[in-house]
Parts: C-alpha cells; sequence; structure tokens
C-alpha cells in the first residue's frame, strides 16, 4: 500500500545531472545534425530537393498572380524598407524595453501567487483567496482589454502617487495577466510534486515554508521550464498590443508610416523585426525541452 | 516524569479520513530503548499511526505523550517536536534535485540553524557508518533502491531523534537490497534507539523486535514479545493473520 494522501504512485523522478553528460553546445550541434544523421547523405539530397521545388512552387504560384505587382509594392518595397526602417526599429527598441520590464516583474509576483495558494492551515485561507480572486480575475480578462483599461482608466484617475505613464500602465497589464497565467503554470508543478515530498521536508523539523521553499519549489520549476518559456515566446509578441495606448512602439510606427504614405512595407519591417527574435527564441525553447525530456527518460532507472 | 515512565504513550487515539474510521482508539505505550514492531493487514492503519505520531496527521481524539508531554496538545511546537522523531516512509523520499550530502543535512542547518561545515563534518560520519561515504556526492536516483533507503535513515537520524518511526521501508526494495536496510535497523535497535516499525517482515520482527503488536480494526489487538506473540497467539484474528502470512512464506 502507497502512504495516505498519495494514490499509490512512485514519485516521478525528476532529477537531472547534466554536468557530467555532454556539454549543451556538442548536444545542439548533435541535434542539428541529428535530424539528418539516419539516414545520411541519400536523405540529405531528397531532403533539399523536395524543400526547393515545395517552395520554388508556392513562390512561382503567388509572384505569377495578376495582383502580385500590385502587392509587391504596397508590401515589399525597397524604398518604403529603407524609409521606414529606422523608425520602426527605434519603436521596436521600446517593445524590447517593455519585453525586458515585464520580464523582470512576472516571475516574482507569479512566484509570489502561486506560493499564497499553495500554502496550507486556516491561518493562510486569506492569502488563498486573494491569489485565486488574481488569478481568476486577470486570466479572464483578455489582455487587450486589460491594456486599454489600465492604460487610459488609471491615469485618468490620477490617483496620487502612482506613476501616470501610459508605458507603466502598459507593462502592469502585461505583468498582471502574465503573472496570473505564470501562477498556474507553478501551481501545477508544485501540484506535481509527490505529496510524500512535502511530508518527508516536513518531518525533518522545517516550517511549512522552508519545505516549500528548499524542497517543493526546486523540483516544481524543473517541472515546468518549458511551458514557461513557452509563456515567454509569446510574452515577446503580446508586448505589441501596447501599441494600442498611442506608444510608439515598433507597431505604432509602421502605423504612423503606413497612414503617411499609404504603403503597408513598415508592417513587413515590425513583423521581420519580432521574427528575428521569437523564431531564435521558439527553436532554443524547442531544443531546451527536447534535452529536458531525454535527460528524463534516462534518468529514470 | 520518572525514569521508567514510557517514552511514548498513546491514549484513545482515533482517527478518520471522512467516514472511514482508520485509528480507533490506539493505545500503545513505548519504552526507552524498546523495538516495537506493528503488524496487521494491509489498510489497518500503520502508516497512518505512524505519520499520526509524527504529526503529520491531525488525530480526532486522543493523545500522544512523547516524554510525558501531550504532543497533540492546542499550542504544541509541531516543528519542534517533528525534529525529536525521525520517520522514514516505505518509498525512498529522498529529495531528488539534491545530492545525497544535502538530502542528509538539510533537516539540521535548516530546522535546527546548525553551520553547513559540522553538519556535513556530522552526516559524513554516519554516512561513513552505514556505507555511503563514498555515495555523498551522488544524486539519488543514481544509486541504488537500498543506498537510498539508508540515505533515507541516516537523514532521520541526522536530529539525533529520541524516537524513529520506519514505516515498511524495505517493501518498495528488491529482495536482494532488503538484507542491507535490515542490518541497518539491526545496528540500531543494537545501539539502544527506540524505534516503532510498521513491518510486513515477520521474521524481521522477531528478530529485532522487543514487542510486537497487532493492530485489528484500528485497535491494537494484542502486544507481547515476540516469541510469545508469534508461538502463542492469545487471538483468534492474530493467529489467522499469522497463518496466512506464514502461507505466504513471509514468516
Ligand atoms: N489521506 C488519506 N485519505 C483517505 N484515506 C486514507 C488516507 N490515508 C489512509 N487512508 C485509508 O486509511 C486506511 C489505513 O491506511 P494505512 O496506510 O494507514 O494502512 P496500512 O496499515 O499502512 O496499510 P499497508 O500495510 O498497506 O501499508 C486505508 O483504508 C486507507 O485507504
Ligand atoms: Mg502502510
Amino acid at each position: 500500500m502507497a502512504e495516505p494522501g498519495r494514490s499509490g504512485s512512485e514519485p516521478v523522478e525528476l532529477t537531472e545531472r547534466p554536468e557530467e553528460e555532454q556539454p549543451p553546445r556538442g548536444r545542439l550541434l548533435a541535434s542539428v545534425s541529428g535530424f539528418f544523421a539516419e539516414e545520411g547523405a541519400r536523405a540529405v539530397v531528397v531532403a533539399m530537393v523536395s524543400t526547393i521545388v515545395f517552395f520554388g512552387v508556392a513562390i512561382a504560384l503567388v509572384v505569377s498572380s495578376p495582383n502580385w505587382p500590385k502587392l509587391k509594392s504596397q508590401f515589399f518595397s525597397a524604398e518604403d524598407f529603407s524609409a521606414s526602417f529606422p523608425d520602426v526599429l527605434r519603436g521596436f527598441w521600446l517593445n524590447i524595453e517593455l519585453f525586458f520590464w515585464a520580464m523582470l516583474v512576472i516571475p516574482v509576483m507569479a512566484m509570489l501567487v502561486a506560493v499564497m495558494r499553495s500554502l496550507r492551515g486556516p491561518a493562510f485561507f486569506p492569502f488563498r483567496l486573494l491569489a485565486v480572486v488574481f488569478t481568476d480575475l486577470f486570466r479572464g480578462i483578455p489582455l487587450y482589454l486589460l491594456i486599454v483599461l489600465l492604460g487610459f482608466g488609471l491615469p485618468a484617475l490620477d490617483l496620487g502617487g502612482l506613476p501616470n505613464g501610459v508605458k507603466f500602465w502598459g507593462i502592469a497589464a502585461l505583468a498582471l495577466s502574465y503573472s496570473a497565467y505564470t501562477a498556474e503554470i507553478y501551481r501545477s508543478g508544485i501540484d506535481a510534486v509527490p505529496e510524500s515530498q512535502r511530508s518527508s521536508a516536513r518531518a525533518l523539523g522545517l516550517t511549512q515554508w522552508q519545505a516549500l521553499r528548499f524542497a517543493i519549489l526546486p523540483q516544481a520549476v524543473r517541472n515546468v521550464v518549458p511551458a514557461l518559456m513557452n509563456t515567454v515566446v509569446s510574452l515577446q509578441k503580446d508586448v505589441a498590443l501596447i501599441s494600442v495606448l498611442g506608444i510608439r512602439d515598433a507597431v505604432r510606427e509602421a502605423e504612423i508610416y503606413t497612414s503617411r504614405t499609404f504603403n503597408y512595407t513598415s508592417y513587413v519591417v515590425a513583423t521581420l523585426l519580432f521574427l528575428l527574435i521569437s523564431v531564435p527564441l521558439t527553436r532554443f525553447v524547442d531544443w531546451f525541452t527536447g534535452r529536458d525530456r531525454s535527460m528524463r527518460s534516462q534518468s529514470q532507472v | 516524569m520518572t525514569d521508567d515512565s514510557p517514552k511514548l504513550v498513546l491514549e484513545g487515539v482515533h482517527k478518520s479520513f471522512g467516514d472511514k474510521q482508520v485509528l480507533n482508539g490506539i493505545d500503545l505505550a513505548i519504552d526507552d530503548h524498546e523495538v516495537v514492531c506493528l503488524i496487521g493487514p494491509s489498510g489497518c492503519g500503520k502508516s497512518t499511526l505512524l505519520r499520526c505520531v509524527d504529526l503529520l496527521d491531525p488525530i480526532d481524539a486522543g493523545s500522544i505523550l512523547l516524554d510525558g508531554v501531550d504532543i497533540t496538545r492546542k499550542g504544541v511546537d509541531a516543528n519542534e517536536v517533528r525534529r525529536r522523531i525521525g520517520i522514514v516512509f516505505q518509498s525512498f523520499n529522498l529529495f531528488p534535485h539534491m545530492s545525497v550530502l544535502d538530502n542528509v543535512t538539510l533537516g539540521p542547518r535548516r530546522a535546527l540553524g546548525v553551520r553547513k561545515a559540522e553538519a556535513e563534518a556530522n552526516a559524513m560520519e554516519l554516512l561513513e557508518r552505514f556505507g555511503l561515504a563514498d555515495k555523498a556526492d551522488e544524486y539519488p536516483n543514481r544509486i541504488s533502491g537500498g543506498q537510498n533507503q539508508r540515505a533515507a535513515v541516516v537523514r532521520a537520524l541526522m536530529g539525533d531523534p529520541d524516537v524513529l518511526l520506519l514505516d515498511e521501508i524495505t517493501s518498495a526494495l528488491d529482495p536482494e537490497l532488503v538484507g542491507e536496510v535490515l542490518s541497518v535497523i539491526r545496528g540500531l535497535a543494537e545501539r539502544g534507539l527506540t524505534m516503532v516499525l510498521a513491518t510486513h517482515e515477520m521474521g524481521f520482527a522477531r528478530d529485532v523486535a522487543t514487542t510486537v503488536s497487532f493492530l485489528h480494526e484500528g485497535r491494537v489487538l494484542e502486544s507481547a514479545p515476540p516469541a510469545e506473540l508469534f508461538a502463542d497467539p492469545r487471538f483468534e484474528r492474530t493467529q489467522q493473520f499469522l497463518r496466512r502470512v506464514s502461507e505466504a512464506g513471509r514468516l
């Protein structure tokens, strides 16, 4: 029989010992070349040819369309590209800055909420309640609405002591919404740690807080690293929503350019800039998740 | 408190989960240096009893006295009590993200405020004694089940507990690893550590226990020295249980 409180399942072994195994860089290269490794050289040739044919046909179809010249001049014009690039890039730095601040606030606020929610005992009821209200509220409001409400509403209230800047409230909206999501991710990680681990920690005489801090949270965070990293990718894009507040970020700059010239190339510039960050980030997350998974299956003795 | 008063006393301990009455008036007195083996069919409440003694589950009624002091009373610092009682569970509950040494020193360092160097010196001494010195820097998933379980015993012993509780600590082990863990427990018994252990290993209970207590329907049906209880159980229930166990080849 298992111990009470555990549904009979053995604790999942989550440990990993990366150091001795292979330096990460070696693994990255290995996994890229591993893409083709098994099939050998012929497979590489087949893959290349079919890729060229596939994309060649796709591009040919687009370019041969009767509307292509018009589309090209409106969305892919070289002059407009270089004309709008400096402004959009400057705006993009603002996106990066907002992303940076949000990234500083979110992990901390989310952890706070998750910990509050997993405290036990009647004395902590108000904390749990607060955490539940927080997550329900900020997960329930569409991010766009939250940005508008906070960004236009709160500065208008002119509350003493609080910053009035639209930028501040934009970041606050992002941080609140993403903290609510991230707190739930943390919480799922905490719940995945077997109950017996908590018992073991308490049995050592650790306080509830110490048990969380030293025994539960390190395992919980490790459980959810891939999910957290996906959230980062999505945050990086959602930062663009702040442009609704009139902040001159990349999207706003693109919009301004378009309204002046009736040419949409500036939006393509903004798109490319976002892709420049999010694609490598996504690749990294995929690689990391794969590595994480293979390491866990190795450690399952 | 006098010297010959029992170390640990359970008086009318009741515990239920929902409608299910698991402990139904447990009475038990355990003297210093005694080794009490709890036996009984699966689900009779052995684990629950041990968890209640370590205050991991609150009891509904009755009292538990450690050195004559009721530890289930309101206002008792549960963390303080847990530091005086060690417990080892059935499945290895070392923390997987920490090395053996960190696992073993976590309690002393965080709960007792012992300095790192001192805690590690103590830990190494104990690990040495249990043949684990060379595993100090390993992670739990890199060592065998038996080594895990011995490390868990070391961890429970680090605070120098008054009483050690062991919950079927060999039942999740491969048969060839059971011996090494049992011999560790035997060694502790010889050193006079007060222990309460739930076990299905009747041979071991006979060997190491000073008292064997048979649990039935949430009560201690009978308690006696092993020679007596195994040879000549007083109750029909006990006989039945022992017969079933011996048919299963575990006696
Ligand atoms: N947290 C819990 N919630 C609900 N029921 C529980 C809980 N813990 C234990 N029980 C129930 O209490 C009863 C006694 O469980 P316990 O684990 O103490 O038995 P046991 O004697 O240790 O059995 P085994 O020999 O199989 O380990 C069982 O019926 C079990 O289902
Ligand atoms: Mg049990």
